[in-house]
C-alpha cells in the first residue's frame, strides 16, 4: 500500500430537487481508500451511502447535484471532470458492481457479448479476440462451462451467476477501484460467502482498492479493513474495523452494534434505536442530525459538528462522544 | 404437547413444458395415453409437526421449496399429495378456492415477506385490518372498528395512522400493519415468510420483539420462515432445514446451529457473517444445486456439491434419521454428532 490513496472523498455534499423542497442528502462527506484497501459505507436506508457511490461515479439522478466537495482519484477531480473523461475513466479505472444483478444487466444481449464490450471499449482487445476473452473472464469468476455460459441471457442463470457476471463485467478492465453497492443482497448466505471471497480474492490479486456498501455491519466486519458508518447524510464514524467493534466512540454506531441480531444470546438483548432518521428537507436541520435521537446530547450539540480524531485513524464526529475502551459499550448506552 | 398442525409425506410437484412435443402431446391425448410432463418437485415427501405454542423456524436456500410449502400449509395452493392437519381437521383435501370461506380459515394466518406489496395500495391501514375481520368474522360498524383499534395498539400502532395508505407509512409501520391484519382474526398457527427481509435493523429488532411479545400473550404457535440464521436463533424453539424440497435436518435452534449435523447445515451456518469474529472458516459450496425436474429418486439431493459426497450417495437416498431430539438426513450424521450424544 503506497502513501497516496486510490480515492479520496472530502467535502462532498449533495442536494436532491424535488417537488416538496431541497433534500440535502450528503453533507460535508469524507473519507479516503487506500490502494489495495477494502473500506465498508455502512448505514440504514436513508444514509446516504448509494448516493455517495453514485456521486462518485458521476450516475447521480439529474435532480441531484453536488453542491461541494472533490473526489480525487488519483489526480483527477471526479466530481469536475467532463462527461467525456469520465467515460473513459469508468469500466477502465472505477467499476461499480450494483445491487440487482437481474435489472444491471441487459436483457437482451448474451452475457459473453456483455463482458466483450467493457474489453473492446476500456481493455485495449479486438474485436477478434474479445469473445474469446470473455469467456476467460467467466472462467476467472468461476463460473462452470464458461464458453457455453458465454451464450446465456441473463434470464437463464441463477441470481448468483448473475453477480459472478457481474463482477466479470467490472473487473474485465482491471480497475484501480471497485465500488461494490450492496453486492449480495438477496442472495443466500451460502452464495453470498462465495461471492464476497471472490470479490476479496480477485481484489486482493490485482491490488485494486474496494468501497464496499452495506447495510450488514457483521458482513462489513468480516470483510473490510476500515468502516465508515454513515447516518442521514453524514460520517458520523470512520475507524479501523477491530477497533471500531472493540471501541465504538458515537452513540449510534454503538446502537447499531447493539441491535444487531448476531452479537445477541436473546431477543430481549437486543436493543432498538428510538426515533427515526430526520428529514432531510427541513430548513432548520440540526448540525448533528442524530442529536434529535440521541441519548448523550448535550449543549454543545448545536455548534458544528467536530471531527475528532481519537488516535489511529479513528474519527468520530460528536461533541459528546462515549468513553473509550469500555468492554461493552453498546451495553451501557442501551440502559 | 399436542401436535397443532400435523404435515405428514406432504408433496407439491408443479408441470413444466419441454417435454414431448405438442404433437406427440396432443396424438397421446386423443388415443388416450396418459400425459407425462416433467415436474418440478417442489416440495418432496415432508413430514413435521408443529406444537402448540411453539416457534418453528424454517431455513434453506431460494428454490428449496420452503415458499411453496408454507404457501400450501396456509391453502393458498393444493398438494400434490400427503396430508395436513391442523389440530383434528385434515385440510389437504380441501381445494384452496373453497378453503378460503372455510370457518378454519381463520385458524391459519400468513404474514408476507413485504409488507408494502402484499397490501392493497387502495386500502387504508384500517381497511388492511379490517378486510379479513369482515369476511371471516361477519363484523360491521362499531363492533369492527373496535376490533381493528385494539389489534392495532396491541401492534404498536398508532390510531391516527390508520387512514393513511401504504405508501404514506414507513416499513416498520408496514410491518406493523401486515402483522395486525393476521392477528385480527386470533389465529392458532401465524406462518411469517422472513417478516423483516425489507426492514433496517434497527426497526427488526422493534418487530421481532413485538412477534415474541404477540406470541406470549396470545399463545400462538409460529412458522418462521427466513434465511436469517442469526434472527431463528433467537426467535425460534426449533428449526427445519430444507434442501431442494426435502427437510435435511431438525432440532432444537440452539443446538442445531451449534452443532448442525448435515453437512448442508454446516455449510450454511460457517457462511454466516459474525461480528465479533475475524478470520472466517472456508466451509464453502462449490456449483450450483441440482435440477429439481424429476430428480433422481436414488441421488441425494445435496451429492455433487457436499464435500463428503461418496458412491453411497449416488445410489441411496440418505433418509431423515433420528438422534434423540434432532433428525439428520445424512448417510455420516454419526461422525459429527457430539460424543454426549453417542453415549445416550
Amino acid at each position: 500500500m503506497s502513501d497516496a490513496p486510490a480515492l479520496s472523498v472530502e467535502g462532498l455534499s449533495v442536494e436532491f430537487r424535488t417537488r416538496s423542497g431541497t433534500v440535502r442528502a450528503l453533507d460535508n462527506v469524507s473519507f479516503s481508500v487506500g490502494k489495495g484497501e477494502t473500506i465498508a459505507l455502512v448505514g440504514e436506508s436513508g444514509s446516504g451511502k448509494s448516493v455517495t457511490a453514485y456521486a462518485v461515479m458521476g450516475i447521480l439522478d439529474p435532480a441531484g447535484r453536488v453542491s461541494a466537495g472533490r473526489a480525487m482519484l488519483g489526480s483527477l477531480d471526479l466530481l469536475a471532470a467532463s462527461p467525456a473523461k469520465l467515460a473513459e475513466v469508468r469500466g477502465r479505472d472505477i467499476a461499480m458492481i450494483f445491487q440487482n444483478p437481474r435489472t444491471a444487466l441487459n436483457p437482451i444481449r448474451t452475457v459473453g457479448k456483455q463482458i466483450a464490450d467493457v474489453l473492446m471499449r476500456h481493455g485495449k482487445v479486438s474485436r477478434r479476440d474479445a469473445p474469446e476473452r470473455a469467456v476467460d473472464m467467466l472462467r476467472a469468476v468461476g463460473i462452470t462451462d464458461p464458453s457455453r455460459r458465454a451464450k446465456a441471457y441473463p434470464f437463464e442463470m441463477s441470481g448468483g451467476m448473475c453477480q459472478r457476471v457481474m463482477i466479470a463485467i467490472a473487473l474485465a478492465a482491471k480497475p484501480a477501484l471497485l465500488i461494490a453497492d450492496e453486492p449480495t443482497t438477496g442472495l443466500d448466505v451460502t452464495t453470498q460467502a462465495v461471492i464476497m471471497d471472490l470479490v476479496n480474492d480477485l481484489a486482493g490479486q490485482m491490488g485494486m482498492a474496494t468501497i464496499f456498501i452495506t447495510h450488514d455491519l457483521a458482513l462489513a466486519g468480516q470483510r473490510s479493513s476500515r468502516i465508515v458508518v454513515m447516518h442521514a447524510g453524514h460520517v458520523v464514524e470512520n475507524a479501523p474495523t477491530a477497533e471500531l467493534f472493540a471501541n465504538p466512540r458515537h452513540p449510534y454506531t454503538a446502537e447499531l452494534i447493539a441491535a444487531t441480531p448476531d452479537a445477541a444470546a436473546s431477543l430481549d438483548e437486543l436493543a432498538s434505536i428510538p426515533g427515526s432518521l430526520p428529514d432531510l428537507r427541513r430548513a432548520n436541520l440540526p448540525p448533528c442530525r442524530y442529536s434529535e435521537r440521541c441519548p448523550r446530547r448535550i449543549a454543545a450539540c448545536a455548534q458544528p459538528l467536530p471531527h475528532l480524531d481519537v488516535g489511529d485513524g479513528h474519527i468520530v464526529a460528536c461533541w459528546n462522544p462515549l468513553p473509550a475502551r469500555l468492554e461493552n459499550a453498546p451495553k451501557v448506552s442501551a440502559a | 404437547m399436542t401436535a397443532l398442525l400435523d404435515v405428514a409425506e406432504f408433496s407439491k410437484q408443479f408441470p413444466v413444458g419441454g417435454g414431448p412435443g405438442t404433437w406427440a402431446r396432443l396424438k397421446r391425448r386423443f388415443t388416450g395415453g396418459v400425459q407425462t410432463l416433467p415436474k418440478v418437485y417442489a416440495v418432496d415427501d415432508v413430514s413435521f409437526a408443529v406444537d402448540k405454542g411453539e416457534t418453528v423456524g424454517l431455513v434453506g436456500e431460494s428454490g428449496c421449496g420452503k415458499s411453496t410449502l408454507v404457501r400450501a400449509l396456509t391453502r393458498l395452493i393444493d398438494a400434490t399429495a400427503g396430508s395436513i392437519k391442523l389440530g383434528d381437521r385434515e385440510l389437504a383435501l380441501k381445494p384452496a378456492r373453497v378453503f378460503a370461506r372455510d370457518r378454519d380459515r381463520a385458524r391459519i394466518q400468513m404474514v408476507f415477506q413485504d409488507a408494502g406489496e402484499s397490501v392493497n395500495p387502495r386500502f387504508t391501514g384500517f381497511d388492511t385490518i379490517a378486510d379479513p375481520l369482515r369476511r371471516l368474522r361477519k363484523l360491521r360498524g362499531k363492533a369492527l372498528k373496535d376490533r381493528v383499534e385494539t389489534v392495532a395498539t396491541q401492534c404498536g400502532l398508532p390510531l391516527q395512522l390508520l387512514t393513511r395508505y401504504p405508501h404514506q407509512l414507513s416499513g416498520g409501520q408496514r410491518a406493523r400493519v401486515g402483522i395486525a391484519r393476521a392477528i385480527a382474526v386470533e389465529p392458532e398457527l401465524l406462518v411469517l415468510d422472513e417478516p423483516t427481509a425489507a426492514l433496517d435493523v434497527s426497526v427488526q429488532v422493534v418487530i421481532l420483539q413485538l412477534l415474541q411479545r404477540l406470541k406470549k400473550e396470545f399463545g400462538m404457535s409460529y412458522l418462521f420462515v427466513s434465511h436469517d440464521l442469526s434472527v431463528v436463533r433467537l426467535l425460534c424453539d426449533r428449526v427445519l432445514v430444507m434442501y431442494l424440497g426435502k427437510i435435511v435436518e431438525s432440532g432444537p435452534a440452539g443446538e442445531v446451529f451449534e452443532h448442525p449435523l448435515h453437512p448442508y447445515t454446516q455449510a450454511l451456518v460457517a457462511a454466516v457473517p459474525r461480528l465479533h469474529e475475524n478470520g472466517h472458516e472456508r466451509l464453502r459450496l462449490a456449483g450450483e444445486p441440482r435440477s429439481p425436474i424429476d430428480p433422481d429418486p436414488n441421488v441425494c439431493r445435496f451429492y455433487g456439491r457436499c464435500p463428503r459426497g461418496t458412491d453411497a450417495c449416488k445410489t441411496t437416498m440418505p433418509a431423515l434419521r433420528i438422534f434423540g431430539n434432532r433428525q439428520v438426513a445424512c448417510h455420516f450424521a454419526e461422525e459429527f454428532l457430539p460424543p454426549a450424544r453417542m453415549a445416550s
